[in-house]
C-alpha cells in the first residue's frame, strides 16, 4: 500500500479535489443565504460546455473561462428568480436545471460541433491546467473572510437563518438571496471550466457525472462551513485518487481488481451518516428551503 | 409625530385594519390597546415597513412618506421591537444589533467597534447584556434588551414595542417601564401595544383603543379609567356572562393529575410539579396569563407532549394514563379541543368530511374492513350530522375547511370532539377568533356537556371566560398552580393578582 | 336543514373532487407551462437553425403514428407512470422523493437476480416472484430515508441524492462481478428465466406489431394508477399519509404516528419506482442493463408535478413525457441540427414553468377560477 501514498497521489487528490471545492463553496454561498442549490451539476455542466466552446471558438482559454463563469451565473439566476421571486419550489427547480443541463449541451453541440454531446479536442496551449486550483485554493479563506468578517457575510448567514429578522432590521432579503446564488453560479461555473479546460482538452456528454452532487455532499459534510468543506472535499477528492490509483495496480488475494465502486460510495455514504448525527451532528440554515414572505 | 391617515389593509377576506387613524405625539408614551386581532400589531407593523397598506398613508412630522419595507421605517427613526422577536438565534449579541446598520466598511463588519458602542448604550439604559453572548443562549427577557438595544443603535427616535411584557415576570415588568420612562424623559417616543388594562394606566400618555380593525376610542390616560377602556375594548360585556346553572351532578373524580411536571428541551421546567382532580359534571377552569405553562400542561394531558419531557403521574379514573399515546387517550375518552385550531385542530386542505373523522378514521363508523377502508358515505353523513347539530355554516361536506369562517370551524371541531361522547374534555381557547354569536353557543354546550356528566378542563386567557364558565377555577403562574378560588367569589382583581405575582 | 338534505343525498363524488379547483382549473397551467416550454424550445430550435413547426410536427407525427409511434409512445410513457406515482404519494406525504432513480435501479436488479436465481421455475412461481422483488427491493431502499427522517430528522432530499449514488455503485458492482457472463463487453446481467418474461401487448391486440416492446407493464401502470387513487382517498393509511403531509401537527393530534407515516410513504413511493423493474427486466430486456434508467427517477418529478400530484393527472404527463422521448429520436434522425436533446431540454423548462407557476398566475390572479391555495 505505501508506494501509493506518492507525490502523484497528492496531486491527484488536489487535482480532484479542485471542482469539488468550488462547487461546494458555490452551494455554500447560496445554502448559506437560504436557498438550497441542487442545481450545482447543472451550472456546472452549463460552465464546462460554454468554457470549453467559447475556448475553442476564440482560441483563448481566459476567455473561455469568463464564458463559463457567465453561463454558470446565467442558469444560477434561472434558478434564483424561479425560487425568489416566483417562490417555486428549490429542489424541483435545482432538479429541472439539471434535466435542462444534462440536455443542453447536446442540443447545442449537435448544431455548432456537428458531435453527439462534445466539443472538439483543444490544442495544450489553449488549456488551464493549474489557475482553477490556485483560485480554489484561496477562495477557501477568502469564503471564511466574507462570511464571518465583512457586512455582506453577515447578511448572507441571516436571511439563511431568519429572514424576518433580517428583514425587520432593514436588510433586503430578495437581494442577499439573489446575490448569494449568483455568487454560487461563479464559483460552480469556474469549477466546471475547470473540468473541460483544465483537467481535460474537450467537453465531453455529462462530464461532471454527480460531482455538482458531491460537492453539495462535501457542504453538508462541512456543516455549511468553508474550511472544514474544503477539509470534505479533498477527503472526497482523495477517495477518488485512491480508487483511481489503485485500478488495476492493488489486487485482491483472489486476484481481482478492488471493486470500484465501493470506494466511489464513500462520500455518499459519510454524508448520510453525518447528516443522522453519527460523527457530529450537521445543522443545515434554518431557513434553507423556504421562500420568505411576510406572512 | 407620527400619523396613520386612513390605512386599510386586508389578508385575504380578513379586514384587519378598516380606515385607521391613529396620532402619536412626539416625547409621549402611546398606547394601542385592543383584544386580540383587533388590529394593533397589523397598523403598527404598517408604520414600521413591515406590512403595506392597501390604502392610507403615513405622515412624520406632517409629511407624508412613503415606507414600503422596514429600512425606511429605520431612515426614518423609527424602531420596532415585535411580539416574537426578530433575532437571529445563532449570531451573537453585537452580530445582531449591527446587521443591516453595520459600522464598519464594505470589506470590514467591525464588530470591535460595534461592540463598544453597544456597550456604551445598554450602560446609559441599564440593560445590561453581553455583547459577544449567541442570542440562543440568552434568556427571553435578555433577548427583549437585545431588540431594545438594536432599534436604539439605529438612532430610533419613536419606538413601537409589540406586546412587550407578555413574556416578562412582574418585576421584570417594573424594571421595563422604567427603562420607558427613561427613554421618555430622553425625548424618545414610544408606541406600546397591549391588552392588559393595567399596563396602559401605568405607563402611557395617551391610548388609542382598537376593535375589530377599527380605531374606537383616542383617550388622555389621565382622563379615562379601567372601566371605560375596558368598555371600549370589548363592547360586550353582557354578552359574556353565562347563565349557567351550578354544578348539580357531581361525580367521581375523573381526572387525576399528581406531580405532573413538563420540561422545555433546555431542561426548564414549564409546568412544574402541577396536582389537581377534576370530578365528572364540573367544569373546572385554568386562568392565567399566557405562556405560564397552559399549553404544555393541556399537551401532556391530551399525550401530544414528547414522553420524555413529562414526568409525574396522570390518572383517567382508576388507570394510570403518564404514558399513552393520543390515540390511546381518545379511545378511553378523552377529547381535546385544541388552542390553536389552524396549528392542531384542522386540516385546512381537508373538506369537512375529511376533518370530521380526524382522530376516529380508524374506526367506525368513518372505517371499515378492520380499519383499512374508509366509508366515504358513513364519513359524510357522519360529517352532515355533526354540522347539523353545531349549526356548522356552510353546510356542505365537501368545502375545504379552509373556506369556513373561524367561528364555523371552531364548531366544527367543538361538534366532532363531542361526538366522542367524551368523559373527560381538554379544551383551550375555545373561543379565541370566534364571532359573538359563536361565541355563546359554545359556551352553551360546553355546559350542556357538563351538565350530561363529562369532566372538562377549560384553559381560556380570558379572565371573564373562566370565571363565567367554570365551576371552580385554578390560577397557574409560572407553570404552578398559585391557588384556586371560586368563580363566585372572587373579583377580577384577585384573579388578576394570582395571576400576575402567583400569591 | 335544506343545506344539510343535500349534503347527506350526494351519492358518490367526482373522481376530480381533489383537485382543489375543479378540473378546469388544474389543467389551466399545466397547459400553459407546457405551451410555453414549446414555445421556448420552438426560439432554442431557430436558434440551432431548423424549423419549429416542422420540427414539432415532425415530433408529434412519429409519437402518434399507428401503431410505432402510439406503441413506443406507451412504452416510454410507463416507467414515467410508475415513477410519477411514487413522487406523488411521497409528495402528498409531505415528503420530496429524489431518489425514485435510484430505487428503481436496486429494484430492476433484484428482478433480474430473481430471475436469474429461480429461473427454472414456472411463470406461475416465478413471475409472482420477480414481481415481489422488485416491490420489496424498491421498498426497502425507499423506506431507509424515511427510517433516517423518522429517526435522526436527516432530510430526505439529501439522503435520497445520496441513496441514489449509493444503489448506481451497488448494482454495478454487483452486475460487474457476479451477474455478468464471462466475457461479456457491456455492463449486463445473464438473461432471465423465460417464465419470468411478460407478454408484449402485440400478441392480444390485432395488427400491432410484436417486435413494439410495449409489454402488460403498461396495463400494471393503469391498475397502479386506480390502486394509488384509492390507497390515498379510500383507505385509513392513505387518509394518514395526506394527513401528515397537510399538517403534521393536526396529524398529530388525531393520534396518527407521524414517523410512522414518513416511513410507510416513502416505502410505498419506493415500491412504485420499484415497479419501473417489471418492465424493464420482465417485460422488455429480460435482463438488468447498467444504466438503462434514462432519468426516469428524476423524470418523475416533472411528471408528478405537471400532474398535479394527483393519479390522473401523472398519466397524462407521463404519456406526454412518452411521446417526447419518442419523438425525440425522429427529430434527432430527420433534421439537420436538433438533436434528441432537444427533450430533456423542454422536459427541463417544463418543470422550471410548472415550479414557477406564480409566473403564470400573475396576469391571470384575477381570475376567480385560477385562485387556489398550495397543494
Amino acid at each position: 500500500m505505501r508506494e501509493l501514498f506518492t507525490a502523484s497521489l497528492v496531486m491527484s487528490t488536489l487535482r480532484l479535489a479542485t471542482p469539488l471545492v468550488l462547487a461546494a463553496l458555490g452551494g455554500l454561498f447560496s445554502e448559506r443565504a437560504g436557498v438550497i442549490n441542487i442545481a450545482l451539476e447543472g451550472i456546472m455542466l452549463a460552465g464546462a460546455f460554454t468554457a470549453a466552446a467559447v475556448t475553442y471558438a476564440v482560441g483563448n482559454p481566459w476567455v473561455g473561462l469568463l464564458g463559463g463563469i457567465g453561463a454558470g451565473m446565467l442558469i444560477a439566476a434561472i434558478h434564483a428568480l424561479a425560487c425568489i421571486r416566483y417562490k417555486a419550489d428549490q429542489v424541483v427547480t435545482g432538479t429541472a436545471i439539471n434535466i435542462l443541463m444534462f440536455g443542453m449541451p447536446g442540443f447545442l453541440s449537435g448544431a455548432f460541433f456537428l458531435s453527439s454531446g462534445s466539443t472538439p479536442q483543444l490544442p495544450k496551449e489553449q488549456l488551464i491546467p493549474y489557475t482553477p486550483m490556485v483560485m480554489a485554493g484561496l477562495l477557501v479563506p477568502l469564503t471564511w473572510y466574507v462570511l464571518y468578517r465583512t457586512p455582506f457575510g453577515l447578511r448572507l448567514r441571516s436571511v439563511g437563518e431568519n429572514p424576518a429578522a433580517a428583514d425587520a432590521a432593514g436588510v433586503s432579503v430578495p437581494l442577499i438571496r439573489y446575490s448569494g446564488v449568483l455568487v454560487s453560479g461563479v464559483l460552480a461555473g469556474i469549477g466546471g471550466a475547470y473540468l473541460s479546460i483544465g483537467q481535460s482538452s474537450l467537453f465531453t456528454r455529462n462530464m461532471t457525472s454527480g460531482r455538482g452532487f458531491i460537492g453539495l455532499a462535501a457542504l453538508i459534510f462541512g456543516k455549511w462551513r468553508p474550511v472544514q468543506t474544503m477539509l470534505a472535499c479533498v477527503l472526497f477528492g482523495f477517495t477518488e485518487a485512491v480508487s483511481i490509483q489503485m485500478q488495476g495496480v492493488v489486487k485482491l488475494p483472489s486476484g481481482e481488481d478492488i471493486p470500484v465502486q465501493f470506494i466511489q460510495m464513500v462520500p455518499y455514504l459519510l454524508t448520510i451518516i453525518v447528516l443522522a448525527g453519527f460523527i457530529g451532528r450537521s445543522r443545515p440554515p434554518r431557513a434553507l428551503g423556504l421562500p420568505y414572505e411576510k406572512e | 409625530m407620527l400619523e396613520l391617515r386612513n390605512i386599510t389593509k386586508r389578508f385575504g377576506d380578513v379586514l384587519a385594519n378598516d380606515r385607521v387613524n391613529i396620532t402619536v405625539q412626539s416625547g409621549t408614551i402611546h398606547a394601542i390597546i385592543g383584544e386580540n386581532g383587533a388590529g394593533k400589531s397589523t397598523a403598527m407593523r404598517i408604520a414600521y415597513g413591515f406590512y403595506t397598506a392597501d390604502s392610507g398613508e403615513i405622515l412624520i412630522d406632517g409629511t407624508v412618506c412613503r415606507i414600503a419595507a422596514p429600512r425606511d421605517a429605520i431612515a426614518r427613526g423609527i424602531g420596532m421591537v415585535h411580539q416574537h422577536f426578530m433575532l437571529v438565534g445563532p449570531m451573537t449579541v453585537a452580530e445582531n444589533i449591527v446587521l443591516g446598520a453595520e459600522p464598519g466598511s464594505a470589506l470590514a463588519l467591525g464588530v470591535t467597534t460595534a461592540s463598544a458602542d453597544i456597550r456604551r448604550l445598554s450602560g446609559e439604559l441599564g440593560l445590561a447584556v453581553d455583547p459577544d453572548a449567541v442570542v440562543d443562549h440568552l434568556s427571553v427577557g435578555q433577548q427583549q434588551r437585545v431588540e431594545l438595544l438594536k432599534a436604539l443603535y439605529r438612532h430610533a427616535q419613536l419606538l413601537i414595542l409589540d406586546e412587550p411584557t407578555a413574556v416578562l415576570t412582574p418585576r421584570e415588568v417594573d424594571e421595563f417601564f422604567a427603562i420607558l420612562r427613561g427613554m421618555r424623559e430622553q425625548g424618545k417616543t414610544v408606541v406600546i401595544i397591549t391588552h392588559k388594562l393595567s399596563e396602559v394606566l401605568a405607563i402611557s400618555d395617551e391610548v388609542t383603543v382598537m376593535r375589530d380593525g377599527r380605531v374606537v376610542g383616542r383617550l388622555h390616560t389621565k382622563e379615562t379609567n379601567a372601566a371605560e377602556l375596558a368598555r371600549l375594548m370589548v363592547d360586550r360585556d353582557v354578552l359574556l356572562r353565562v347563565d349557567k346553572p351550578a354544578a348539580t351532578m357531581l361525580g367521581a373524580t375523573t381526572l387525576r393529575v399528581r406531580s405532573l411536571s413538563v420540561r422545555a428541551h433546555d431542561g426548564a421546567a414549564r409546568v412544574d410539579r402541577v396536582s389537581f382532580d377534576v370530578r365528572a359534571g364540573e367544569i373546572v377552569g385554568i386562568a392565567g396569563v399566557e405562556g405560564n405553562g397552559q399549553t404544555e400542561l393541556i399537551e401532556a394531558l391530551s399525550g401530544l407532549a414528547e414522553a420524555s419531557t413529562v414526568s409525574g403521574e396522570i390518572r383517567l379514573g382508576d388507570q394510570d394514563i403518564t404514558r399513552f399515546g393520543a390515540r390511546a387517550r381518545r379511545e378511553l375518552g378523552i377529547a381535546h379541543i385544541p388552542e390553536d385550531r389552524h396549528r392542531r385542530g384542522l386540516l385546512l386542505e381537508f373538506d369537512l368530511a375529511e376533518n370530521s373523522i380526524l382522530g376516529v378514521h380508524y374506526r367506525k363508523p368513518a372505517a371499515y374492513a378492520g380499519g383499512i377502508l374508509l366509508d366515504d358515505p358513513a364519513i359524510r353523513r357522519h360529517a352532515a350530522d355533526i354540522i347539523a347539530a353545531f349549526d356548522v355554516r356552510p353546510a356542505n361536506v365537501d368545502l375545504p375547511a379552509r373556506a369556513l369562517s373561524g367561528g364555523n370551524q371552531q364548531k366544527l371541531i367543538v361538534g366532532r370532539e363531542f361526538d366522542l361522547r367524551p368523559t373527560l374534555l381538554l379544551v383551550a381557547q375555545p373561543t379565541r377568533g370566534v364571532d359573538i354569536g359563536a361565541i355563546e353557543f359554545i359556551h352553551r354546550k360546553l355546559i350542556a356537556l357538563r351538565d350530561e356528566g363529562c369532566a372538562v378542563l377549560l384553559v381560556s386567557a380570558e379572565i371573564e371566560e373562566v370565571t363565567s364558565l367554570s365551576d371552580r377555577v385554578l390560577v397557574i403562574h409560572r407553570g404552578r398552580i398559585a391557588g384556586e378560588v371560586d368563580p363566585k367569589a372572587a373579583t377580577v382583581d384577585e384573579i388578576g393578582l394570582l395571576m400576575t405575582r402567583g400569591h | 336543514m335544506i343545506l344539510d338534505d343535500r349534503a347527506r343525498s350526494a351519492p358518490t363524488r367526482s373522481p376530480f373532487r381533489h383537485y382543489s379547483d375543479g378540473l378546469l382549473g388544474e389543467l389551466i397551467f399545466p397547459l400553459i407551462a407546457v405551451l410555453a416550454a414549446f414555445v421556448v424550445g420552438g426560439v432554442m430550435v431557430l436558434v440551432v437553425g431548423d424549423d419549429p413547426i416542422q420540427t414539432y410536427r415532425l415530433l408529434l407525427g412519429s409519437a402518434l403514428s399507428w401503431p410505432d409511434g402510439i406503441g413506443y409512445t406507451l412504452f416510454y410513457a410507463t416507467p414515467l407512470i410508475f415513477t410519477g406515482l411514487a413522487v406523488l404519494v411521497a409528495f402528498r406525504g409531505g415528503l420530496l422523493n429524489i431518489g425514485a432513480e435510484g430505487q428503481l435501479y436496486v429494484a430492476a436488479f433484484a428482478t433480474a437476480w430473481a430471475g436469474i436465481t429461480f429461473a427454472n421455475l414456472s411463470a406461475w412461481a416465478l413471475l409472482p416472484l420477480c414481481f415481489l422483488a422488485a416491490i420489496l427491493a424498491g421498498a426497502v431502499w425507499g423506506a431507509i430515508p424515511g427510517v433516517l427522517k423518522a429517526r435522526f430528522g436527516s432530510h430526505e432530499v439529501i439522503t435520497t441524492i445520496m441513496l441514489n449514488f449509493v444503489a448506481v455503485a451497488l448494482v454495478g458492482y454487483f452486475t460487474q462481478y457476479h451477474y455478468k457472463a464471462p466475457g461479456d463487453p457491456i455492463m449486463q446481467t445473464t438473461m432471465i428465466g423465460g417464465g419470468a418474461h411478460i407478454a408484449r401487448l402485440g400478441r392480444f391486440i390485432p395488427g400491432f406489431p410484436e417486435r413494439i416492446p410495449l409489454n402488460l407493464s403498461f396495463v400494471f401502470a393503469l391498475i397502479a394508477c386506480l390502486l394509488v387513487h384509492l390507497f390515498l382517498w379510500r383507505t385509513t393509511w392513505g387518509y394518514e399519509i395526506r394527513a401528515t403531509g397537510s399538517n403534521p401537527q393536526a396529524a398529530e393530534y388525531g393520534g396518527i404516528s407521524i414517523r410512522k407515516q414518513m416511513v410507510l410513504a416513502m416505502a410505498v413511493s419506493g415500491a412504485l419506482a420499484g415497479m419501473v423493474g417489471i418492465n424493464e427486466v420482465l417485460g422488455y430486456r429480460y435482463r438488468h442493463y447498467d444504466g438503462f434508467s434514462a432519468n426516469y427517477g428524476f423524470t418523475g418529478i416533472a411528471v408528478a408535478l405537471l400532474g398535479r400530484n394527483h393519479p390522473v393527472g401523472v398519466l397524462f404527463a407521463a404519456m406526454l413525457f412518452g411521446m417526447m422521448i419518442r419523438g425525440g429520436i425522429f427529430v434527432d434522425a430527420f433534421t439537420n441540427n436538433v438533436t434528441k436533446d432537444l427533450v430533456d431540454v423542454l422536459q427541463g423548462i417544463v418543470i422550471l414553468f410548472v415550479a414557477a407557476e406564480a409566473l403564470f398566475r400573475g396576469p391571470f390572479a384575477s381570475h376567480r377560477l385560477l385562485k387556489r391555495s398550495k397543494i
